[in-house]
């Protein structure tokens, strides 16, 4: 159980949203919608420990969720609105490299964003769509970690692409696991709460 | 700890790739080394004098030009968030990058390191004490740099920062490392320098990555 009580965040000196308050159970699903600016980004980073917490409290399971960030570290996985790909190294290798740093098995992170074809070629000449793909691979690799934050995971993605991270998004639900992501384009996401950010 | 050896295993890699970054601070120390002759006069006593001093400057300062893109590459490519979620301990992550600079530039500098010595007409018994004091005085420039490179992450002109954070804390290493050098060709023991510049590596490995990683985390949010 995930929890946000009046939760507010600041970024350089700004409060950047207030007052947010969810509970999200395993298997559910968050939609953060708002127009540019609402603090979509500055929640989700809140959300993975990395931004600064102005007010509020964050639980999972009951316990605050920042105070060990290590421990909060450990049961999430993050897809900003960074890719955060060297282009120097090939895709297998990519994911080869981050299956060492945070567990998982990069065989079946490719096999489940359909990138064995892609395996062999530097990320350097990858398409937009084909890195972004690369970068949600790691939420595979992170298959054991229950909560996934998505931010604008869909941009640059082609239709089969959307599908894909769809059956990927539904299997890590079905094993009771979370996502809270934000999007302006619809998401395949089922029954998805939304969050609407007030700019 | 896996994660740990895996994030070095990836830069090691990184470092091979992009290997210019490495040949880049292995030409400027020679050259750096080689300028001294044409500036001070090619007389050999006076180069043999001013060798071992001459060395540990130009090694220091080759140490210094990749340390700005060992931690900026990742804070601008969003690598380094990918880092702070992954469950590794800041400084765990800085001791890497740490580690990472050690072997891919600090290690070929040590291996270049007689080569420039000679040019300079160092006595060749001395080259011994030179790498060893090396080896331990960059494992400080290492650590110490690793720290200025977390806490210059995001500033502005980051990279003119950092020599200005990092040189002045590497003096000790620098005094007792040109020292050991010098006592060697002297004839004089080698050891208590050596030790000294151990008794610093054993300081800043748990202190430097310390504050590297609170650096890092802050840089972040």
């Amino acid at each position: 159980m995930f929890e946000a009580q009046e939760l507010a965040g600041e970024r350089g000196g700004r409060i950047v949203f207030a007052a947010v308050s969810f509970v999200l159970a395993p298997g559910g699903a968050l939609l953060l919608t708002g127009p540019n600016g609402a603090g979509k980004t500055s929640l989700l980073r809140v959300l993975a420990g990395l931004g600064q917490v102005a007010d509020g409290a964050l639980l999972w399971d009951g316990r605050p969720a920042l105070e060990d960030r290590i421990a909060h570290a450990s049961r999430l996985a993050l897809v900003g609105h960074q890719d955060a790909l060297k282009p120097a190294l090939t895709v297998a290798e990519t994911l080869g490299h981050e299956a060492r740093i945070i567990g998982g098995d990069a065989g079946a992170a490719l096999a489940a964003l359909e990138l064995e074809g892609l395996a062999d070629h530097p990320v350097r000449i990858l398409s937009a769509g084909q890195r972004r793909r690369v970068a949600l691979a790691r939420l595979v690799l992170g298959a054991a970690r229950p909560l996934w934050l998505l931010d604008e995971p869909t941009v640059a993605l082609d239709v089969a692409g959307v599908a894909t991270l769809g059956r990927v998004l539904a299997g890590h639900r079905a094993r009771g696991g979370m996502v809270v992501a934000s999007s302006h384009l619809a998401l395949p996401l089922d029954d998805a709460t939304e969050l609407r950010l007030a700019a | 700890m896996r994660a740990m050896f895996g994030l070095i295993r990836k830069d090691l890699a990184l470092a091979r790739r992009n290997a210019g970054d490495t040949l880049a601070a292995v030409a400027f120390f020679l050259l750096a080394c080689g300028l001294f002759p044409f500036g001070v006069g090619p007389d050999p006593n006076v180069l043999a004098r001013i060798a071992p001093g001459v060395v540990w400057v130009a090694a220091l300062l080759a140490a210094l030009l990749p340390l700005d893109r060992l931690l900026g590459a990742d804070y601008d490519d969003g690598t380094l968030d990918q880092l702070l979620v992954s469950g590794l301990h800041p400084a765990a992550i800085a001791a890497a990058k740490a580690a990472t600079h050690w072997l891919a530039t600090a290690l070929p500098l040590l291996l270049a390191a007689p080569a420039g010595a000679i040019m300079l007409n160092l006595p060749i018994g001395a080259i011994p004490a030179l790498v060893a004091a090396l080896a331990l005085g960059m494992g400080v420039l290492s650590l110490l740099g690793t720290a200025g490179a977390a806490l210059t992450l995001g500033a502005r002109r980051g990279g003119v920062l950092l020599p200005l954070l990092v040189l002045p804390l590497a003096i000790p290493a620098l005094i007792f490392g040109a020292a050991a050098v010098e006592a060697a060709t002297l004839g004089l023991p080698v050891r208590p320098h050596l030790a000294m510049l151990a008794a610093m590596l054993a300081a800043a490995l748990p202190l430097a990555p310390l504050a590297a990683g609170a650096a890092l985390r802050s840089a972040a949010e």
